[in-house]
């Protein structure tokens, strides 16, 4: 098949979500819980333009012809992989399926995914758009089913050329075992975090405010990348905690498919419980409560909006990824400090500082051991930038060009040459 | 055309051809300028006509130096800081661009005849070929538009240094007639992906297809002045366009001679960044061991393709020795089944020259050909009573110091030569002041790969001829042409580069 082709195909399927990306977005609060509104504006959105996105890269991911010493005519082929096993998670269903189809398909892989158990529901509609796009039988295919059965499957799997997964640190380390354990398979990985956010004391308050907010509270806590290490300097330390609490309390909890709501529920119980024991955990070892804490609702696995003051770098919530509602504000005095401290974490996924000051924003954004550093902003994507962990968030990058190295194998071939000429 | 791929190898299956349209309207004959139509400031106008019947099409108002300076001003308000283009998302320009291929789709019946009787192509080839050429053209460099990446670089000192790749600005495009549509495609897409503002004068000859192309872009959404269109003269509106003082580059195609003339006006105005893609004598060399029946089809369509009038036209073959006859008896078969008449027709395979000042110098040279002692095969003469026709022309025996062997004829008139050794073959296919394709066919891997690098010309193909697709750079090396388009290449001459380097307190790699 052409390589334009196969971007043709992506454009098509592209086309296809676009036409029903009403009923996808309903599929994807209704399995996941993210407001609706956000699920047709945002996910479905990004859904598209990734996928066109990857469509444009289909025929210019160039090989290259390299000057070799000797007579010879050398040249680098960049072949697709092969069998891709992919491993979606639960937070953004149709987002990581499109984050992962995008570069597979494009560069002319065959993928096998398994989509979480607790939202198989869109992608198993979009499995159906890929027939109707006209991808041919056995390029795409979509198996629901459990981690440690089907997941595992894929990642010891002798036919499977590469794995990519999306999930917990704790489960990469089990794919990255399985694959070694196996045949060597390729592996990518994108894993938890615990992003750091700084906020300089002559940053725009208002702005931050609503950003770190955003930062924590967006998806309902539901972010690999989550802002969940809020660094305030001391000066502007009690302001910034009484408005970010304010802003939380009028956070608005309820049905996801009201146009008002602002936080849905948790995905399933096993969270809301995991969620509920960090904020006794919090209580525990010392943080200030300022609001929130408890569950929002009698039915449905809502939690409030939860605000913790006076964090310590060394308390649970400060330290594990709790992938809920829950915000840590830790105080800083100077810059050098606050990067050390950024810095000290097993994750490496996101990380942001708030500041007007040039010198600082270069400064910082260059120390900070992180694969996306924000500045004066929080979780801006696109499908053009690549994103991806340091240490043990993950290894790899997706999005960007930088996002379709992981689905090529380069080939070289040298060719002997009667008399070779520059 | 044989369809490609197998069973194992599924490619995309051309349309199916339908009828031409019946009655065509032409509904644009103005000055496209911010997205509306306007007539010219001189009040003049021209006249275009159909090559196959000499009749007339319609009147186009005639655009000149005025003309062309409103067209700037547009262009140019339409490139300024913080305006709608400039700050449009870069992907965003890329669905444009999507969009602009889907209404070409669209309408590809409605382009393809009129691409058909404004420039006297078949309307087959220019259904099938031209048409899809223009639309996968289009989406190819709408999948650019976001991916045209700057670098960051590690500079010495405490410095934070990346570039930006940032348009040219406003840029004159002159196209010419031979392939009215691609042309236009193959430069606005380009500088559109990377977000230029253009103003196209189209060949006086072919406007049409491209004043509809304005309506088009209109439709699709650009915003108004981004593309601007204005039908001309070359020595009026061709000349104001590289003349002048605010347009910041000028990409051109068409004959060598012309291509001087534009790069001495850049040259004497504001040294605007000058492209050109000019005209060739491309050599095919066909050596014994070559699949014979491939290489007599390749290097006939090679020349014959659109009556001769493609700049790659393989117009001089060198066969080897062992082969020759043969050769030359199986190309002159192939020339003389040829059926011509009206292209819109099913069934003919050979349409009109563009127009009476082409006809005539076709048949100049034909008749060069015969005074200077080159064996006339078949055709050398016009043929019929209306239209510019000549007949399919063979010429064997050709030697290099023949006017037919040395000037580009842009007709249905092929040259066959004989060869001996490689070396010398090489260097008579390099001896000469063009440099836009070649092509060799053996089925030896040394004698291909020596060919591929000692051939100079910016195409080189083995074992096939006129194989061109959006990925690929083409252009021309020596007078052949500056600069390459399409691929990725494409977009360096639509791209300046912008260093930025910011001083910070510290730089740690």
């Amino acid at each position: 098949m052409d390589a334009s082709h196969r971007g043709k195909l992506l454009n098509h399927l592209a086309d296809l979500i676009e036409r029903d990306r009403a009923y996808l977005a309903a599929l994807e609060t209704l399995d996941n819980g993210k407001p609706y509104s956000v699920a047709y504006l945002v996910d479905l959105d990004m859904v598209v333009k990734c996928l066109r996105y990857f469509a444009g890269w289909s025929d210019k991911f160039h090989g290259k012809t390299i000057p070799l010493d000797g007579d010879f005519f050398c040249y680098t082929r960049h072949e697709p992989v092969g069998v891709c096993g992919q491993i979606i998670p639960w937070n953004f269903p149709l987002l990581m399926q499109a984050w992962k189809l995008g570069p597979a398909l494009a560069t002319g892989n065959v993928v096998v995914m398994k989509v979480a158990e607790q939202t198989p529901l869109s992608a198993l509609y979009v499995a159906n758009l890929v027939k109707e796009a006209g991808f041919p039988p056995g390029v795409v295919n979509i198996i629901p089913g459990y981690g440690p059965t089907a997941g595992a499957a894929i990642s010891s799997h002798m036919e499977v050329d590469k794995v990519a997964f999306t999930g917990s640190t704790e489960v990469g380390h089990l794919i990255q075992k399985a694959a070694a354990e196996s045949n060597l398979k390729r592996v990518t990985l994108e894993l938890g975090g615990k992003s750091p956010n700084i906020i300089m004391s002559d940053a725009d308050m208002d702005w931050a405010v609503e950003q770190a907010h955003f930062a924590l509270f967006f998806n309902q806590g539901q972010c690999c990348c989550a802002g969940s290490r809020t660094y305030v300097q001391e000066d502007i330390y009690h302001e910034f905690v009484e408005r970010s609490v304010e802003r939380a309390k009028s956070r608005v909890v309820g049905n996801p498919f009201d146009f008002k709501t602002e936080q849905g529920p948790q995905v399933d119980e096993e969270q809301f419980k995991k969620i509920l024991g960090y904020i006794s955990a919090g209580k525990r070892e010392g943080a200030k409560l300022l609001c929130g804490g408890n569950p929002a609702a009698d039915r449905g696995y809502f939690i409030q909006p939860t605000v913790f003051g006076d964090v310590q770098d060394n308390m649970t919530i400060a330290r594990e990824e709790i992938f809920g509602p829950v915000m840590q504000i830790l105080k800083f005095k100077t810059i050098e400090e606050v990067i050390e401290r950024a810095n000290d974490s097993k994750y490496g996924l996101a990380a942001a500082v708030f500041t007007k000051d040039l010198d600082k924003a270069n400064y910082v954004s260059q120390a900070l051991r992180a694969g996306t550093v924000w500045i004066n902003c929080y979780d801006v994507f696109g499908a053009q930038a690549p994103f991806g962990g340091y240490k043990a968030s993950g290894s790899g990058r997706e999005l960007g060009q930088y996002g379709l190295d992981a689905y090529l194998e380069v080939k070289n071939v040298t060719i002997k040459v009667p008399q070779k000429n520059s | 055309m044989k369809k490609q791929g197998s069973d194992s190898n599924p490619a995309p299956v051309n349309p199916a051809l339908p009828e031409p349209l019946k009655d065509l309207k032409i509904k644009y004959t103005k000055i496209f300028i911010n997205n509306e139509w306007h007539d010219s400031v001189s009040g003049k106008k021209f006249e275009v006509f159909n090559p196959a019947t000499e009749e007339k099409i319609c009147e186009i108002e005639e655009g000149d130096k005025a003309d062309v300076d409103k067209a700037v001003k547009a262009a140019r308000k339409a490139f300024e800081l913080g305006s709608p283009w400039r700050t449009m998302d870069a992907s965003e320009r890329g669905r444009l661009l999507n969009k602009l291929a889907d209404l070409v789709e669209r309408d590809r019946l409605i382009l393809a005849t009129m691409e058909t009787i404004d420039g006297g192509k078949l309307f087959s080839t220019a259904y099938l070929m031209d048409l899809g050429a223009c639309i996968k053209t289009l989406r190819y460099c709408a999948g650019w538009a976001d991916k045209n990446h700057g670098r960051t670089m590690p500079m010495d000192g405490n410095f934070f240094t990346f570039t930006r790749h940032e348009p040219v600005g406003v840029c004159g495009q002159i196209i010419p007639w031979n392939f009215p549509l691609v042309m236009f495609v193959w430069k606005i897409a380009p500088a559109l992906c990377c977000g230029n503002t253009v103003v196209v004068k189209p060949a006086e000859q072919t406007p049409l297809s491209a004043l509809y192309m304005g309506s088009l872009i209109k439709e699709a959404g650009f915003p108004p002045g981004v593309v601007n269109i204005v039908p001309g003269f070359g020595p009026t509106a061709g000349a104001a366009i590289s003349h002048h003082m605010d347009i910041d580059k000028v990409a051109f195609t068409g004959s060598t001679e012309v291509g001087k003339l534009i790069k001495e006006a850049a040259g004497k105005s504001n040294l605007k960044r000058v492209t050109l893609e000019l005209g060739g004598k491309s050599p095919i060399v066909i050596f014994a061991d070559a699949d014979l029946d491939a290489a007599v089809e390749f290097a006939h369509i090679g020349l014959f393709y659109h009556q001769g009038q493609c700049c790659i036209a393989a117009s001089r073959i060198f066969v080897e020795e062992p082969i020759y006859d043969e050769f030359v008896r199986r190309s002159i078969d192939r020339a003389k089944k040829y059926t011509l008449g009206n292209p819109l027709l099913p069934g003919v395979q050979q349409g009109p020259q563009i127009d009476k000042e082409q006809f005539q110098k076709i048949l100049e040279l034909i008749e060069s050909g015969k005074k200077e002692g080159a064996k006339l095969e078949c055709g050398g003469g016009p043929w019929g009573n209306k239209g510019y026709f000549i007949q399919p022309t063979v010429f064997s025996n050709v030697t290099d110091d023949m006017r037919i062997a040395k000037e580009e004829i842009f007709g249905p008139v092929q040259q066959i030569m004989k060869f001996k050794t490689t070396d010398e073959v090489i260097r008579r296919a390099n001896n000469t002041t063009y440099g836009l394709a070649a092509a060799v066919f053996t089925k030896d891997v040394d004698k291909a790969l020596t060919f591929t690098a000692a051939l100079q010309a910016g195409t080189v193909w083995v074992n096939c001829y006129s194989a061109l697709s959006a990925q690929c750079p083409f252009g021309g090396f020596k007078m052949s042409g500056n600069g390459r388009e399409m691929g990725e290449y494409g977009l360096h001459e639509y791209t300046e580069v912008k260093t930025v380097t910011i001083k910070i307190p510290q730089k740690n790699s």
